[in-house]
């Protein structure tokens, strides 16, 4: 008796899940979900403030923040990055001949999908390319003056919303769908996937941090993070996560780094530009 | 037979017998190694390796280098098994990471 009555609520708890083939995605369902849960796991956080990350999950950390922020670790970073926005390369360009907006106001529509050549093209892989095409060498894509570039431009703007594209290609749906993979698989030797941290213990400590909901997570990059002593982009912590579970980290700007930015920034439109960003 | 061809063919068993008794340990670590090679290799490819990989494959190749064979198999076989573990874990995930999206 008591084996039917599991099998009959197994049975109920299978049919009230939504059914959805495992291999198809549909980033609009994904974005309501994903802001859903979040926002009712933390009803108390205002949806603006995931952006803040840790800083929205602990009081005490808030306070230690606010306090940093009366004297940002970023500042010279932003500093340097707009001095060499306005410092022309060998050739007489600079860098915003490579952007619209001359490169201002810019970093809420990174990463996008270039149809064209049908990759993900985040702000990073923009800068360097730039750099290329105009006869300079590319930057590390991981800190100082990739970052201080970074900086710079997501400080210009500040405030506006992310509204990144998945345009009607398969291809970007499949760029999309690689990066949500990315985000959920289980990796290294330690098997904890990005949700391990983000999704499943976002709030919670690991050491002595307090861990980041997803939810905004791209908003404030790049950071300068205490435990580096400097600044650090996205690609600087793909690659620093990657090892953090004892997986070797991939190449900066790899396909999937730059898909998985892509899924993670799409589920954060609406949401401000909130970098440069001071972190732990 | 006469006994001087029993003698040099006694003699030229032993040798041969005594050339795989002593090359036995730096071949089995190379088997090893190769395996483990290849092991990596694949993990690499598949973009699935992990840390402790690298590090026991060189060190078994440190460690072959320096005629130290018996802890040279050792890592090697180690390095093989974190790397089909990694491959492992890339396999399963592939199929089972839909279970952890939020929906």
């Amino acid at each position: 008796m008591l084996r039917k009555v599991l099998m009959l609520g197994l049975f109920l708890v299978g049919a009230a899940q939504p059914l959805r083939a495992a291999d198809t995605a549909d980033p609009q369902a994904e974005f309501a979900a994903f802001r859903k849960y979040f926002t009712e796991r933390f009803a108390k956080v205002p949806l603006d403030d995931f952006v803040n990350g840790p800083y929205s999950m602990d009081e005490g950390l808030r306070k230690q923040w606010k306090a940093i922020e009366e004297f940002p670790p970023y500042e010279f970073a932003v500093d340097k990055g707009k001095e060499m926005f306005a410092t022309p390369f060998a050739n007489g360009k600079s860098y915003g001949d490579c952007f619209p907006e001359k490169g201002v106001g810019i970093r809420q529509n990174y990463p996008y999908f270039d149809t064209k050549a049908g990759e993900v093209v985040t702000l990073e892989l923009a800068l360097n390319r730039c750099r290329e095409q105009n006869g300079e060498k590319p930057f590390d894509y991981t800190k100082d003056d990739m970052a201080a570039l970074t900086a710079y431009m997501a400080f210009t703007s500040r405030g506006k919303r992310f509204d990144v594209k998945i345009p009607d290609d398969p291809r970007a749906l499949a760029a999309y769908r690689k990066g949500e993979e990315y985000f959920y698989t289980r990796r290294g030797q330690l098997n904890f996937s990005c949700a391990s941290c983000h999704v499943q213990s976002a709030g919670n400590h690991i050491r002595t941090e307090v861990l980041a909901p997803a939810l905004g997570i791209m908003a404030a990059m790049p950071i300068y993070r205490s435990e580096w002593g400097g600044m650090g982009t996205i690609s600087r912590r793909l690659v620093t996560c990657n090892s953090q579970v004892r997986a070797v980290p991939l190449a900066p700007q790899d396909e999937l780094y730059r898909d998985v930015e892509y899924f993670l920034t799409y589920m954060g439109n609406g949401l401000p530009v909130s970098g440069p960003g001071a972190r732990p | 037979m006469r006994v001087h061809h029993l003698v040099a063919l006694a003699a030229l068993v032993s040798l041969v017998a005594l050339d795989a008794a002593l090359a036995g340990p730096a071949e089995d670590f190379a088997a090893a190694y190769a395996k483990a090679e290849a092991a990596s290799k694949a993990a690499v490819a598949m973009k699935t390796q992990w840390l402790p990989t690298a590090s026991a494959l060189a060190a078994a190749k440190k460690a072959g280098e320096a005629g130290k064979y018996d802890e040279a198999l050792a890592l090697a076989r180690e390095a093989e098994a974190l790397a089909n573990a990694s491959i492992a874990q890339a396999k399963e995930q592939a199929a089972d990471w839909t279970n952890a999206e939020i929906r």
